[in-house]
């Protein structure tokens, strides 16, 4: 008998719960003074290593936080200096001399010097370099050391995004001494140290008593890891967490903007959304498959039924807030007729499937349930297998074993992984690389905008993978927190200059 | 008067149950709509002669994924309970009929599964075995077999003393002749009461694995999913999570019903009593 009221009671208690978890206003924590941050994230890092990982998770735990470039990019998209505290460029553009900070210690005690800026850059560009950017480092042809505090770097060819670029988390300073065990126990410059993981759930940073900056208010960082929109939700409302800059359920986000407890904001990332498609796999090596699959989606009814509306539809593999951006969005209008016939054409007989993996962020989940559904319309059956965050890492971006994937892209600007030789969606251009080359190599700024134009429509010509959408900053946090950056120009979570208002 | 309360049981949780069967039967030739069909232009609608309970967040109508939905439900439900009972009953009736050092390896060994919570059991062998339907079959099945081995032994052991079993055992009979003429007849009822509970803990463990998304994947729909997904719309559309809820609920009360019935009508103990 008693089992059986378990079984009801059970029975009841699942939908009741369900109520509960998203309805209970639980008071969020108000301690007095409060120097600790939880903050919230989809996904788990595979490691914390910036240079050996092309995982944006990894930057959104140490970036800023514990590893610093020479320079930095700020919360506008702006370079600003890092360890370097000034720097000269030559009139040919080709030397850049940088002078750095003096006395500035990593959080092992060795010295922060010339010697670790040639070996930083020395490993990021050598041949067996695992940095993920290795296109970053590539124009670097040499790099000197005058004195302790200055260096200058040579570059094979003027670069006109250098200092830019040596501002992403890939290019941090790291020290010979602790380079080879950064994977788990990352030491950096910055003015936070590395205390604790555990794994499946949180990473715990504490203050850095002896940075060489202005000491950050906060003493210690929490990064905790909730992939589902409920949980999430669930979380930030009862209080422990207390700030999720890029939460999974914009769904749920008019019931914060009502809450004088949280507050909303809404900015931009440089994700860009895709259905990504193995170009070497049949029947994705047809152009005429690749824009079917293109007509066959509806972006904007997309955005509004993943998304909840956040996020601008995109064309081509850039985001509306870059520089040199052009609204691609019409190439392939929303057309299931066309892509039937273009289909037909093409040879791929109605009722052929697709798997596409889903990794856990929701606009992938979510994305994938609508996609399946609106090619469905056009006679593509699919099937959606979601998979773990690690597993996607290994089995879709290392083995390219898959046929579809929706991922987003955050890094910024990244129109180089079309012209890489191995990248996970296997596309090749001559004309593309050839394009790049020439973009690479100008240096006139309105040149180079031009040109990135370019790149953007040949993309949207071949369309390699099904351009979706640049993804919203959709971020929930305590009302009393400031310091928070509302746009990610850089996938990141500074939280360097937060604090909480009394 | 009592009897009369029992009977209404024993019609309301039968009658509970069919109709959960015939709408699982109606959703494979009809549905309202396609239950994956989404319709962008009605997304989140409330009830209406359209859609009697609504649409999700897809606007996909969610009448029809309920339907869908139960026959998901009552497919891992019955082949979780099959599992169960095809290994769990024979096995129990071997030790009761063997004794002795099988006997006891077989109860130890219940013992032992009995000692970890059933849905945790299920939670970590979908989650080792990768999400969807069949595994959460099996792992719903493989919790139910330590149940069924016990309950068959239990009935068997009172049934294998009986005068009619020695006589048979004197005429010669071998014991699984014994067993599958004379003692599973006999306890038949209790197996058929015990079938119908572990029913009805197997929906709510398969909503519970579907909820946190280990057992049907989609977009086939599933109750414990709905359910997971009205979650965060629950400002928006709280009645997206009242549905699937209910027909969780109703399903459960249906099978308890229909067992308590069961019972009180097969059990001779109690029908002598009454």
């Amino acid at each position: 008998m008693n089992r059986r009221i378990a079984a009801l009671a059970a029975g009841a208690l699942l939908a009741a719960g369900t109520a509960l978890a998203a309805g209970t206003a639980l008071a969020a924590g108000t301690d007095a003074a409060k120097d600790s941050l939880t903050l919230g994230m989809v996904l788990e890092p595979p490691h914390l290593d910036p240079t050996a990982g092309a995982a944006s998770a990894i930057r959104e735990v140490t970036y800023a936080n514990i590893y610093e470039g020479l320079t930095r990019i700020d919360h506008d998209g702006q370079v600003r200096p890092g360890l370097a505290e000034s720097w000269s460029i030559s009139t040919d553009g080709l030397t850049y001399t940088f002078k750095l900070v003096g006395g500035v210690k990593f959080h092992d005690g060795s010295p922060f010097n010339c010697d670790v800026v040639k070996f930083s850059y020395g490993r990021a560009t050598a041949p067996d370099s695992v940095n993920a950017q290795k296109q970053l480092f590539e124009p670097i042809a040499d790099v000197s050391c005058p004195d302790q505090y200055t260096a200058v770097v040579k570059l094979k060819r003027p670069t006109a995004l250098f200092l830019f670029d040596m501002g992403w988390g890939d290019a941090v300073m790291v020290s010979p001494k602790s380079a080879a065990t950064n994977k788990t126990d990352p030491v950096g410059t910055g003015p936070f140290r590395f205390k604790q993981w555990v794994h499946g759930d949180r990473v715990v940073l504490e203050r850095n008593p002896d940075y060489w900056g202005a000491a950050p208010k906060l003493k210690t960082v929490t990064f905790k890891f909730v992939a589902d929109p409920s949980a999430a939700t669930a979380a930030v409302l009862a209080g422990d967490i207390d700030a999720f800059p890029l939460f999974p359920a914009p769904e749920a986000i008019d019931q914060f903007k009502a809450d004088p407890r949280f507050k909303v904001v809404i900015g931009t990332t440089e994700g860009k959304t895709i259905v990504a498609l193995n170009n070497t796999r049949k029947p994705f090596d047809d152009v005429r498959v690749r824009r079917a699959l293109t007509y066959a989606i509806d972006r904007s009814a997309l955005i509004d039924a993943a998304m909840s509306g956040y996020g601008k539809p995109i064309g081509s593999h850039y985001v509306p807030t870059d520089p040199g951006y052009v609204d691609l969005t019409g190439t392939y209008p929303y057309d299931p007729e066309k892509a039937k016939q273009l289909l037909k054409d093409a040879g791929v007989a109605p009722g052929t499937e697709i798997t596409i993996m889903l990794p856990p962020p929701s606009y992938a989940r979510r994305g994938g349930e609508v996609i399946a559904a609106m090619w469905e319309k056009v006679g593509i059956k699919t099937k959606l297998v979601p998979i773990e965050w690690a597993q996607w890492l290994d089995q879709v971006f290392m083995r390219t074993d898959y046929q579809a994937t929706i991922i987003s892209h955050t890094e910024a600007r990244d129109l180089d992984i079309y012209a890489r030789d191995k990248y996970y969606f296997n596309y090749h251009s001559d004309a593309y690389r050839a394009l790049y080359e020439k973009f690479v190599q100008t240096v006139d700024a309105k040149a180079q905008l031009e040109l990135v134009g370019e790149l953007q429509k040949k993309l949207a010509e071949d369309e390699p993978n099904v351009f979706l959408f640049a993804l919203a900053k959709v971020g929930v946090a305590n009302a009393k927190l400031r310091g928070l950056w509302e746009n990610d120009p850089v996938p990141a979570n500074d939280v360097t200059g937060v604090s909480w208002a009394e | 008067m009592s009897s009369i309360w029992r009977s209404r049981n024993l019609i309301a949780g039968a009658a509970l149950s069919l109709a959960m069967l015939a709408v699982a039967l109606l959703s494979l030739i009809w549905t309202p709509y396609p239950p994956t069909g989404m319709d962008f232009l009605h997304r989140l609608a409330p009830p209406s002669a359209v859609h009697p309970f609504g649409t999700d967040s897809f606007g996909r109508d969610v009448l029809s994924m309920i339907m869908t939905g139960a026959q998901s439900s009552l497919t891992v439900a019955l082949i979780a309970v099959a599992v169960g009972a095809g290994i769990g009953v024979p096995l129990g009736a071997l030790a009761a009929s063997r004794g002795g050092l099988l006997d006891d390896v077989v109860m130890r060994g219940c013992d032992l599964a009995f000692a970890f919570p059933a849905l945790l059991t299920a939670v970590m062998i979908t989650a080792l075995a990768g999400p969807g339907a069949v595994n959460a079959m099996l792992a719903i099945g493989i919790f139910n077999i330590p149940v069924f081995a016990r309950v068959t032994r239990g009935a068997a052991r009172g049934v294998l003393v009986r005068e009619f079993v020695l006589a048979a055992r004197t005429a010669g009979r071998s014991d699984t002749a014994i067993v599958l003429i004379h003692v599973l007849p006999n306890i038949a009822a209790v197996l058929m009461v015990q079938a119908t509970i572990q029913f009805a803990l197997a929906i709510v463990a398969d909503a519970g694995l579907s909820y946190v998304g280990l057992g049907v994947q989609p977009p086939q729909p599933s109750w414990g999913r709905m359910l997971n997904e009205a979650q965060t719309f629950i400002w928006r559309a709280p009645l997206l999570a009242v549905f699937p809820g209910l027909a969780i609920t109703l399903a459960v009360l249906g099978l308890n019903l229909l067992g308590d019935g069961m019972q009180d009508l097969l059990d001779p103990r109690l029908r002598r009593a009454r």
